[in-house]
């Protein structure tokens, strides 16, 4: 069938060219003649065309040429599929629209078939003569009806989108640039024609328009391409490390955006307002330093702790004041606090779903096993290496791992003693939980011991003492990893599944400190609750003796003066919060300095020195240079990211200690990657696609706001520190908020949208779409696997017309599943 | 046409942009990179054609397996020698770029790994392509007895219609379901 709509394309090619040979005048005749007429000679020439159709097949064009021109009718169909909607009155304009295009189309024909240049500039000649003989007999456009008018617009239009798929086409420049130029020739003579009829000038301007946004828009693509910072040291990185250990980086530089986002939300709507408009420092007790830590406050060693100046400032909770509306623009201050919290929650959530849907729309299906030697074959090798070393290395990488696969497929039926296997596993499992549960309580009991230091007064107690809390968590962070690989030894998996056995065990590590951190913390919070209720009770009794000093002689309210550093504080339980976050970060990027420069930089050092003078060769012995460990700085990234999280509403101060540490981070490892590191031998990605990364990400992310939301939503705020003191709950300030600042028809209808009885549904409705979606997806699965079965059994005399169109039904059937996928 | 010898014309510059997925910046620095190669007299021709040997020797390509596949593929010279000018190299630089769709990719990488230019995958041109990326040294190589069980393995994988080679639609389907394939199938200048 398809082979005869070609030949039918053809004749129609050989007509106009006939049509053209015959001159104007019986153009118009034989259009006038009607499609029988063109039937009939189509007819005819069918028989012609068979057989310069197989004499070409014979002349052994192979699949390929088959295969371009099925594209080729494809296009082709495509445009005609649109002429062919119109109704045959601007035919005489299709007509010529058409020559255009045919002559194209058969340039391209006879490009592919490599007649040589020489044929394409005597094409080229002839369709100029014609375009100029057809200039000659133009029409008037304004003897043109309305419909043709629109016809040529829709002309117009199309050679526009052909314009902008060019790049996209996989023909050689030569060729795109004549279909450029051809196109923009016509477009240009016929938008000034179609610009002479009625509405011109509005159409004109709309032509002028959409010229200049399209040169505005490429412009700013290259603007952004050249604002990405450090492109020129991730290029090198590249080229000499392959593109996995690459990715860590690209990844970094994304956190990086991400946080500057943050930093630039809290830095503006928060910090700056508060500074600026805010009362100054030193004229309430909240912001002023407490007599008694008055000496002590400006010293180092409290500033590097985060107390004396630095806790009574914006960097923290503590500072700020609950006036409602401050300065002269009435910023609403708590309103502003609570919804930049919120919004660095939902920002966050929303660029990584964003994320994670733009890396599952461009792989497709990545979770699919079945083409595992395919893969290996055509996608392993990495195009952007450019350095000897590192590609003799990655040759070696693909025989082993092509000889590994070759193996297993071998070896899969054998199966040999997996009862010790199997108990070896079970041993090593419960050795791993033995360590988790270990350093949960390491951590625990050093959170509680350092909670007594602080009750007997922090100056008696050595820099380790104060200090255990984080050398603890962050000395765990490090050496226990490498207790989870020695243990993993025991387990003889394949190298990929025990990568994912491993960077499991580490997230439950990490996950499991960070929230025994957090119970000790709320241990500590509601220990300040406690201590908060006595310090209210003592501050009543300093008031009246305050008064009763100075009031003996007028029992009417005086004015009481007194200096705001003697007012006795409550133990603000939020600014503690936030100081212990900061201080978290702070030993943890520390730990991870240290380690860099030790476990990398002076290895090395020590391996390039020593062996000289060493009895074995260090460099490819014990020691050697370490590999750069991909997988575990990703999680030191992605856990490091989790904290800010949790601690960014305590301390807005976080994100911009954040940005600052990913900006040297990224020169420091850098550095270090590119001094002292090699490429790694065996390269084993912990799963094929990025979104193994996104979506641990999207669980910290989930697992770090709970406790956040925990404490806003239970815990009442201090009675004299923060934005939210004297409230009952901190969210009551959106309830404030649509009192008084809103007209009073929208608070009503905000609580009729709150109604249980409206909500309950519409969580029910929700449920249902996920339920109908889920059920589509699995019908697409099953009708992608049908349609494979059927493919496979489909006899061999009707495999051309499948081999071309079923895989691409196949696709579409992929993508369509992708999408639904993806959406539940 | 063709490129002048030291300036790209603007409006060149613009059409490059267009007909390719290349920014403005990367044109103009694949175009300093080209006339890097040439030698003084071919600077003021327009349209030279470089010889593979040459493009052989810039360092993104230096150590790519398909080097020699690549510079013929993109080469539109009769004599199929793999000789570029700068239009097949702009041609070639929006095929590896990091913008280029996963059709035109696949396309290339289709014909890249067509060692005999058939239209198809046969055993021969996959028996070719694994011992290009098993690298040169014997000892890298695999048996006979592997090859036969990878290729194989290979086709039993890819080859829907069961004809013994892998055509252009084949290989595309299999090609769309990898994740790595659009982030290792690129080159950077």
């Amino acid at each position: 069938e398809r082979e005869r709509e070609g030949e039918r394309e053809r004749e129609r090619e050989r007509e106009e060219r006939e049509r053209e040979g015959e001159g104007e005048g019986e153009r118009g005749e034989r259009e006038r003649e009607g499609e029988r007429g063109r039937e009939r000679e189509r007819e005819r020439e069918r028989g012609r065309e068979g057989e310069r159709e197989r004499e070409r097949e014979r002349e052994g064009e192979g699949e390929r040429g088959r295969e371009r021109e099925g594209e080729r009718e494809r296009e082709r169909e495509r445009e005609r599929e649109g002429e062919r909607e119109r109704g045959r009155e601007g035919e005489r304009e299709r007509g010529r629209e058409r020559e255009g295009e045919k002559e194209r189309g058969r340039e391209k024909e006879r490009g592919r078939e490599r007649e040589g240049e020489r044929e394409r500039e005597r094409e080229i000649e002839r369709e100029r003569e014609r375009e100029r003989e057809s200039e000659e007999s133009e029409v008037r456009p304004e003897s043109l009806s309305p419909e043709e008018l629109e016809m040529l617009k829709e002309a117009v239009y199309e050679r526009k989108k052909l314009v902008q798929g060019l790049r996209g086409k996989p023909w050689p420049m030569k060729e795109k640039l004549v279909t450029l130029r051809e196109s923009q020739e016509f477009v240009e003579k016929y938008e000034g024609a179609l610009g002479k009829g009625k509405g011109r000038k509005i159409y004109a301007y709309k032509v002028m328009m959409s010229k200049k946004w399209m040169k505005f828009q490429r412009d700013f693509e290259n603007f952004k391409t050249a604002c990405i910072p450090w492109e020129m040291k991730i290029k090198e990185i590249e080229s000499h490390f392959g593109s996995s250990v690459a990715s860590y980086f690209i990844f970094l530089r994304w956190m990086y955006g991400i946080n500057m986002i943050l930093f630039c939300l809290t830095f503006g709507l928060v910090m700056v307002p508060e500074a600026l408009m805010g009362r100054p420092y030193g004229t309430i007790p909240r912001k002023t330093v407490p007599r008694a830590e008055a000496a002590s406050a400006m010293d180092f060693a409290v500033l590097w702790d985060f107390g004396g100046y630095a806790q009574y400032s914006v960097l923290f909770y503590g500072y700020y004041n609950n006036q409602r509306a401050i300065g002269w623009l009435k910023f609403r201050m708590p309103l502003s606090y609570f919804l930049v919290g919120v919004g660095t929650v939902a920002y966050s959530y929303m660029v990584v779903i964003r994320t994670m849907a733009r890396n599952a729309n461009e792989s497709g299906v990545g979770d699919d096993n079945s083409f595992n030697f395919s893969w290996k074959m055509f996608t392993s090798w990495d195009y952007l290496i450019g350095n000897p070393e590192t590609a003799d290395n990655k040759f070696a990488s693909i025989t082993t791992s092509f000889k590994e696969a070759i193996l297993e497929e071998q070896e899969s039926c054998k199966d040999d003693n997996i009862h010790l296997t199997r108990f070896l596993r079970v041993l090593a499992n419960f050795l791993v939980l033995c360590c988790l549960a270990g350093s949960g309580y390491l951590i625990y009991f050093v959170v509680r011991r350092s909670q007594k230091f602080a009750l007997e007064g922090l100056e008696t107690h050595t820099w380790w003492e104060r200090n255990e809390v984080n050398m603890v968590m962050s000395l765990l962070g490090m050496f226990c990893p490498m207790l989870f690989d020695v243990i993993s030894a025991l387990e003889n998996y394949h190298p990929r599944v025990a990568l994912q056995w491993q960077l499991g065990r580490i997230f439950a590590l990490f996950l499991g400190n960070l929230y025994t951190f957090i119970i000790a913390l709320m241990d500590e919070i509601n220990l300040k609750r406690e201590e908060e209720k006595i310090i209210k009770f003592n501050i009543t009794m300093w008031e009246a003796s305050l008064y009763n000093a100075t009031g003996s002689e007028n029992s009417t309210a005086l004015p009481v003066t007194f200096h705001p550093a003697d007012v006795p504080r409550g133990p603000c339980w939020e600014t503690m919060v936030g100081q212990e976050f900061v201080r978290l970060i702070i030993s943890d990027t520390m730990t991870t300095y240290i380690t860099l420069l030790i476990g990398d930089f002076l290895r090395a050092v020590l391996v390039r020195f020593l062996n000289y003078c060493w009895c074995w060769d260090l460099e490819a012995g014990f020691p050697s240079y370490s590999e750069f460990d991909v997988s575990g700085n990703v999680l030191g990234l992605i856990f490091n990211q989790g904290m800010i999280w949790m601690g960014a509403f305590y301390a807005p101060c976080l994100p911009a200690l954040n940005v600052l540490r990913l900006h040297v981070s990224m020169y420091l490892q850098c550095w270090a990657v590119m001094c002292c590191n090699v490429p790694q031998e065996r390269v084993f990605k912990a799963s094929g696609s990025n979104n193994f990364y996104m979506a641990m990400l999207l669980v910290i992310l989930f697992l770090s706001t709970l406790p956040a939301i925990y404490t806003i939503v239970t815990i009442p705020p201090s009675f004299d520190c923060g934005p939210f003191s004297g409230k009952k709950r901190m969210f009551d300030v959106i309830q404030e908020t649509l009192e008084s600042d809103f007209p009073a028809w929208f608070s009503k209808v905000f609580s009729y949208a709150s109604n249980p009885g409206l909500v309950l549904p519409f969580i029910l409705l929700m449920v249902l779409a996920i339920y109908y979606l889920q059920s589509t997806s699995k019908s697409y699965k099953e009708a992608n696997v049908d349609l494979k079965k059927k493919l496979q059994t489909v006899p061999e005399t009707r495999l051309s017309f499948f081999s071309h169109l079923a895989p691409l039904l196949l696709l579409l059937c992929a993508f369509g599943y992708t999408g639904i996928k993806f959406a539940v | 046409m063709g490129t002048t010898a030291s300036q790209l014309g603007k409006d060149l510059l613009s059409e490059y942009q267009e007909l390719t997925f290349l920014t403005k910046q990367e044109i103009l620095l694949a175009h300093k990179r080209f006339t890097e190669l040439l030698t003084k007299d071919e600077k003021d021709l327009p349209n030279t054609r470089v010889p593979a040997e040459r493009i052989l020797t810039l360092p993104e390509l230096k150590s790519n397996p398909f080097r020699k596949r690549i510079c013929h593929v993109f080469s539109t010279s009769e004599q199929k020698d793999g000789s570029l000018t700068f239009e097949d190299f702009l041609d070639l630089l929006s095929a590896f770029s990091d913008s280029a769709t996963l059709e035109i990719k696949s396309h290339y990488a289709f014909r890249i790994f067509d060692f005999d230019d058939d239209g198809t995958l046969d055993c021969g041109d996959l028996e070719k392509l694994v011992n290009c990326l098993t690298g040169e040294t014997d000892e890298t190589r695999l048996t006979t007895e592997e090859m036969r069980q990878l290729i194989n393995n290979i086709l039993e994988e890819s080859d829907i219609d069961k004809d013994g080679t892998v055509n252009l639609s084949e290989f595309q389907h299999v090609i769309s379901r990898s994740p790595d394939f659009v982030s290792s199938f690129k080159i950077v200048l």
